[in-house]
């Protein structure tokens, strides 16, 4: 099998599960003829038809809330927000229809939402969002952030196989930039499953989408220049959260760094931070670090978004200062 | 379009099973046995039970808050009310959720959130889904003057009108929205003229007059049914009471209440049983008996019946 890349990965995933069950079926502005603004349904319209693949009016609530409506009715919508910015725009469909259903009503929302996230492409302060935190604060919604080329796949196939709403991120900087090449098998990676992506006994790094690739890299760097081996916990699913995954490497090497591209204050970040401090508070040799993107919206000019982010230099800084404490 | 002399007489019987019920529930309310709110539909029962009457079993309704005749008419009991809004644990949404804001999918009922308007997109996709599955099914939403100013009825009602999608959406205009009244909720007279925006049918009609309003849904969702797309349909009636039972009220308009007053529904619906001789006094009195003792059980077993137990409020976040 040849090499894909994250972004085929996806579309891989939907022309699968769409061509496995019928009920599958894709919705959002642009997502059909056009093939998607970032080209990842290119195809599918063809494949499957205009009552399968579904261009929309710009109406976010609209779409969403059609999508949540066929869903209750059986039908297991993948809905797309061209940008993770505008989820906004459905923000009141997702928290208080999608996620409070089930709960209600005992009736099931088997519905996906795809959200282009992430900042590092120049987008400015409403094309770069990471906006799971405010998601992750409501119960009723799981969540997902690949990093990887085989989970964009995997966990993409496992949300829609879910019933329940599942709020799917990719990180738009990940779409052309990392390739694998993946076994000619179904590949189905499951909610709520962490994955050690590189083993360490010094610290831990517990990160999810585009942070992933940046700690590999600071902890690269620190294993070569100063024999510090840390591990890289991807998290995979936000939620539900892998607590086991999480409090075993602590357990293993004592020091937490925390990283990822949302902004820092209300992040996913602290709820872990404070988890870790709550259940884990005699394996720690260190305080708990976070590294992340600065209270503010993305600005523009290149070198103030790289200022504005997290990179493998201060992430790798966070590293050293918990190993030295 | 001629509506039956069975369909009349239901209307009859739905209105005071809709009337009689609110008011056992304002007595509860004040006897202190309903803890949350109660929001009873005085004057304008007959926009919701003949809209709801109009739709078929398969059809989906999505009521509101106010809608209480609308789940009655689609077949709801009055013991599943009572037990929603005593909050037992053998009620539909097992005390998770408060008054009609309950879902019962044996009648095709999609309970509401509180959010005004966020039911439209999804009672639009409910449609959507069903067309998607081949089925011939309509679904009706209701929402009030007030709350037809939310973005979610511009949304939702654009989308099913370019998708041509089987929906039809109620304006139940009755005059207040909490305190405020229609001319500060909107600048138009008629909210059925917002249908040209969307190049569908609007309709204004007599919301006090329970066989009109049967009349022309019930058209608007064959129309719906036939593939021709959603009608908006503007059912003007007065709100007699104030907004919930807490609410005394005070800002309302005395001249809207006193021409409210004239148009009673039960008594305007009454009236023409009569006149038309479709029933009798004693008729009419026997169905009204047997709705009075179908509530008394009804509320009997309602306070009989056992409260959830308290861990179940952390149970049911997902569908496992």
């Amino acid at each position: 099998m040849a090499e894909i890349t994250y972004l085929q990965a996806i579309t891989e995933a939907l022309q699968e599960e769409m061509a496995r069950d019928p009920r599958v079926y894709l919705i959002g502005e642009d997502v059909g003829l056009y093939g998607g603004a970032f080209k990842v349904t290119k195809g599918l319209f063809e494949a499957f038809g205009e009552d399968r693949v579904i261009d929309t009016p710009i109406s976010e609530s609209a779409i969403v809330g059609a999508a949540i409506g066929s869903a209750i009715v059986g039908m297991r919508p993948v809905a797309e927000i061209q940008f993770a910015d505008f989820i906004t725009c459905a923000f009141n469909q997702i928290v208080t229809n999608a996620a409070t259903l089930h709960y209600r009503f005992e009736i099931a929302v088997p519905m996906v939402i795809r959200a282009p996230s992430g900042g590092g492409i120049h987008g400015g302060p409403f094309h770069s969002k990471n906006p799971e935190a405010w998601f992750f604060h409501q119960p009723g919604l799981k969540i997902v952030a690949p990093a990887m080329v085989r989970d964009a796949k995997g966990l993409l196939k496992a949300a829609i196989r879910d019933d329940n709403p599942v709020l799917y991120f990719e990180h738009k900087y990940l779409y052309r930039r990392i390739k694998e090449e993946l076994p000619n098998e179904e590949i189905i990676v499951p909610l709520g499953k962490a994955a050690v992506v590189r083993a360490g006994s010094d610290a831990t790094v517990i990160t999810y989408g585009a942070m992933v690739h940046s700690s590999l890299q600071a902890a690269d760097t620190l294993a070569k220049e100063q024999h510090i081996e840390t591990e890289v916990i991807d998290l995979r699913s936000l939620q539900p959260l892998d607590k086991e995954a999480i409090m075993e490497s602590v357990a293993k090497t004592n020091r937490v760094v925390i990283t990822h591209e949302a902004t820092l204050t209300g992040g996913i970040g602290g709820e872990i931070a404070a988890l870790i401090s709550e259940e884990g508070f005699e394996m720690l040799d260190a305080p708990i670090k976070r590294v992340a993107s600065l209270d503010t919206p993305t600005p523009y000019s290149p070198m103030l978004e790289e200022y504005f982010m997290p990179n493998a230099a201060k992430i790798a800084k966070a590293i050293e200062d918990v190993v030295r404490f | 379009m001629g509506v039956s002399p069975e369909i009349k007489v239901q209307l009859y019987q739905l209105i005071y099973k809709t009337r009689a019920t609110e008011d056992r529930l304002l007595a509860l309310y004040r006897q202190g046995r309903i803890m949350g709110g109660v929001y009873t539909s005085r004057g304008i029962e007959a926009t919701t039970v003949g809209a709801a009457l109009a739709l078929e079993k398969q059809d989906f309704l999505f009521p509101i808050h106010r809608d209480l005749g609308a789940h009655l008419a689609k077949g709801q009991s009055v013991l599943n009310i009572l037990l929603q809004y005593l909050g037992r644990g053998n009620s539909l949404t097992h005390g998770k959720d408060s008054g009609i804001h309950a879902s019962d999918m044996d009648l095709n009922i999609i309970g509401n959130v509180s959010h005004l308007g966020a039911m439209i997109p999804v009672a639009v996709g409910a449609a959507m889904g069903m067309k998607m599955q081949g089925k011939k099914v309509v679904a009706l939403n209701f929402i009030g003057e007030g709350g037809s100013n939310i973005g979610d009825f511009h949304e939702g009602l654009n989308f099913a009108a370019v998708q041509k999608i089987p929906f039809v959406l109620v304006i139940e205009n009755n005059q207040y929205a909490y305190s405020t009244p229609a001319h500060r909720g909107y600048s138009c007279a008629r909210l059925s003229d917002r249908a040209k925006a969307y190049c569908i049918p609007g309709h204004h009609v007599d919301g006090t007059d329970a066989i009109a309003v049967y009349s022309v849904v019930k058209q608007a969702v064959e129309r719906a049914r036939d593939g021709e797309g959603p009608s908006l349909i503007e059912c003007k009636s007065m709100r007699m009471v104030g907004h919930s039972a807490h609410d005394d009220a005070f800002y309302v308009d005395k001249k809207l209440l006193e021409e409210g007053s004239k148009k009673d529904p039960i008594v305007r619906l009454r009236k023409c049983l009569i006149e038309d001789e479709l029933s009798s006094d004693a008729e009419i009195a026997a169905m009204e008996k047997a709705i009075d003792t179908e509530i008394e059980q009804a509320t009997q077993q309602a306070l009989d019946s056992p409260l959830p137990e308290a861990h179940w409020a952390s149970e049911g976040v997902f569908k496992p």
